[in-house]
């Protein structure tokens, strides 16, 4: 006789496709925000998998810094286009024209923090009831107490105090107009698994992943990809270094790390074997120990 | 260099193991997870050096494990823990998550919550203060929820000089409260998360404790036949209609099975109408299959074209649920607002939703010292009462000991949205 069990991403792969079949029967209005890096691409790929034969039931969504990797944008259109979907674009730029936020001063500015105004703008414009993310309970400890189903406020407003109780797979997306829901189908995924998942269903991703020679600067204790967006000064001496990102966001802030690994299966040994979190070379997340609490509390991803 | 743990997985034979763990201040339920974290080598650098930079802030010496699982600002700033917390944790045999929960009476919809979804759960016993009312509290609620696995863990043995008599006699305490409850499998560990005896390591200090230290226990607990392979329920979630060129006349169902097994060309029926039908394919993305087992994510179709929408339930003829518009059930009450009397409240049952009005309300369980109060019918948030349930249409339940899934509920208030209570079903 057979074994009747799944093994663990089995059982994730199944967790995730019933979520994203309850955000399909639950919702009106249901979009992926689609970063380009590899927690959407995941996430897309498994919405692919959740209505086949048929196509997913969902808009992917871009939040648009303006400051983006050029291959990030490259992936996004061929993406697209394979699929058949439809992209909706949350433009961060477009806020700071209308005069909706302010751009960030100085050498560490980011427009990071500005993306919270474009997404819930987008959101609202577009009256969207469920914004689906590819955010995992691991990746950060404000994140590691995230439903699976998480209602947002008329504001947008995530209350981590006053969340609803999440009990079995009963998720509850009850909502009065002008709320919305962000449901996140790799919540119990770790880094690792989302490796080992992209490697198992030979997922394709941005190259950015794959080590390459970059022209770089060392700030924030990681290598920063100089670029036109980049505010540089005579504090920095540019140098060309192979390196690879482990997380793909604003060209700015996205650090990369040294590294050989230029396939999956390099890729999958590196991450077994690396003892830094993911969102270490991230600037953003290390503004304070609660910076990203607080911007999930506005209405971040 | 890799270390023995962070070793890359087989992913073929390794499964998910979920545990739930309560406890409170001091009971050092944070240092033991911390404990398993660290000495399975899976705190990353930064997070370290994290805690180090906040022990030394906090006036205190080398790193205090607890402060790896404090999760929210508001938390940090009190110590205390608000909220179910997630985990996560592999070694080369199993992927584990684990849902922390703060153990106060003032959280046990918490304590619900994260064992809603448990294998096994993990209940923290202070060797010197024994039994008490928080164990009592912890091990009902893992036996409310029908957590298939109970670990009683006797930390702090270095405070009672890892005296084994001291465990025993904890032991045979504990057994006294078994009696109330229906745990079906329980371990006992003594173990010291401060100083890591018998959690990763086997301790030399208690050479007289011959079974597994803790994680070893989790890696090897047998959970396969843990969940219902017999009675085949395949709750439908949502309809797949391509409507292209290829598939024109595609009709699926989707869902996932919760419980059982199917096979191709199965006798099934449809509920709640009642229609018969055979399984024409189980269809995934990968592959069409000869067979499907509960946990899948699959779609079916089906030999004959019959009307099946969201909610309705696909089983087999010869094991049906029971049909039911009227029946009994444990609730925990999760809402600040208490239940109004022969309140109506939209019930959420697998895929299906209906009205639903508490008809009586029983009996109220005082989970302290595990006695029905039968004077007391005001539902508060945490309290956990036995209520009688009256649907608008039927039901295909089953009761909760047979099946989490089907035997499993929430309530909705129609006027918040908000999910006010979790109810497991008794006949």
């Amino acid at each position: 006789m057979s074994k009747y069990y799944l093994n663990y991403l089995g059982e994730l792969e199944s967790e995730a496709i019933f979520v994203l079949r309850e955000v399909a029967a639950q919702f009106r209005n249901p979009v992926i925000l689609f970063s380009g890096g590899k927690d959407s691409i995941v996430v897309t790929h498994l919405a692919r998998k959740a209505f086949h034969p048929a196509k997913f039931p969902f808009a992917l969504m871009h939040v648009d810094t303006g400051h983006n990797f050029p291959e990030t944008m490259e992936f996004r259109d061929q993406l697209i286009q394979d699929l058949g979907a439809n992209l909706i674009v949350g433009s961060v730029q477009e806020a700071i024209d209308k005069g909706r936020v302010v751009e960030e001063k100085g050498r560490n500015a980011s427009r990071n923090v500005l993306q919270i105004t474009a997404l819930l703008d987008t959101i609202e414009g577009n009256q969207i009831d469920c914004a689906i993310g590819g955010g995992r309970r691991d990746e950060e400890k404000a994140r590691a107490k995230e439903r699976f189903f998480s209602h947002r406020d008329d504001f947008g407003q995530w209350d981590p105090k006053n969340q609803r109780p999440e009990l079995w797979n009963l998720f509850n997306g009850k909502h009065f107009q002008g709320e919305h829901f962000r449901v996140f189908p790799i919540s119990n995924w770790t880094e690792m698994d989302v490796w080992n998942y992209i490697l198992k269903e030979n997922i394709a991703i941005p190259s950015l992943y794959f080590a390459h020679e970059r022209k770089v600067i060392w700030r924030n204790n990681s290598w920063i990809p100089v670029s036109e967006h980049l505010n540089m000064d005579e504090r920095d001496s540019p140098v060309t270094k192979k390196i690879r990102f482990r997380t793909l966001g604003d060209i700015t802030i996205t650090g990369g790390i040294e590294s050989e690994a230029d396939t999956l299966e390099k890729i999958v040994e590196e991450v077994a074997a690396m003892r830094q979190t993911e969102r270490g070379n991230r600037a953003d997340d290390k503004r304070s120990e609660s910076s990203m609490e607080d911007r999930k509390r506005e209405g971040y991803f | 260099m890799i270390s023995y743990y962070a070793e890359k997985m087989s992913i073929e034979n390794n499964q998910l193991l979920r545990i739930s763990t309560a406890g409170s201040v001091d009971d050092g339920k944070s240092t033991l997870i911390g404990r398993l974290l660290y000495d399975s080598k899976s705190i990353f650098t930064d997070q370290l050096e994290a805690i180090e930079t906040t022990t030394k802030r906090k006036g205190r010496e080398g790193i205090d494990l607890a402060l790896f699982t404090d999760g929210l600002r508001d938390e940090r700033e009190q110590g205390i823990t608000i909220d179910v917390a997630y985990r996560y944790f592999t070694t080369p045999k199993r992927k584990f998550i684990i849902a922390d929960t703060p153990g106060h009476i003032q959280y046990t919809r918490n304590m619900v919550t994260g064992a809603s979804t448990a294998n096994v759960a993990i209940i923290l016993v202070d060797a010197r203060n024994g039994v008490i009312e928080q164990t009592r509290r912890h091990s009902y609620i893992a036996s409310l929820l029908q957590i298939p696995h109970v670990i009683v863990c006797v930390n702090k043995m270095d405070l009672v000089d890892w005296n084994e008599d001291r465990f025993l006699d904890i032991q045979q305490q504990y057994e006294g409260i078994l009696s109330k409850m229906s745990i079906k499998d329980v371990r006992y560990i003594p173990i010291s998360a401060l100083e890591g005896d018998n959690v990763v390591n086997r301790s030399e200090n208690m050479s007289w404790y011959q079974g597994a230290p803790l994680l070893h226990t989790l890696e090897t607990l047998h959970i396969s036949s843990d969940l219902n392979k017999i009675d085949t329920r395949f709750p439908v979630q949502t309809i797949i209609r391509p409507q292209t060129e290829e598939f024109h006349d595609y009709r699926g169902y989707a869902g996932r099975l919760e419980s059982g097994i199917l096979r191709k060309g199965d006798e099934v029926v449809a509920l709640p109408s009642g229609f018969n039908s055979r399984i024409k394919s189980i269809d995934t993305f990968d592959a069409t299959l000869e067979e499907a087992f509960a946990p899948m994510s699959i779609t079916l179709t089906l030999e004959d074209d019959i009307d099946i929408s969201r909610g309705d339930m696909i089983v087999r003829k010869n094991n049906q649920p029971n049909q039911v518009q009227e029946f009994d059930a444990m609730i925990c009450w999760l809402n600040s607002s208490p239940a109004r009397p022969r309140g109506k409240y939209t019930i959420r049952h697998t895929t299906n939703e209906q009205k639903s009005m508490i008809t009586e309300v029983v009996y109220k369980m005082d989970i302290n010292i595990l006695e029905r109060n039968s004077e007391d019918k005001e539902i508060k948030m945490n309290d956990i009462c036995r209520i009688k349930l009256k649907t608008t249409k039927p039901l295909m339940i089953d009761e909760y000991r047979d099946n989490r899934a089907t035997g499993s509920f929430i309530l909705v208030d129609e006027g918040t949205n908000e999910t006010v209570a979790a109810g497991m079903i008794i006949s």
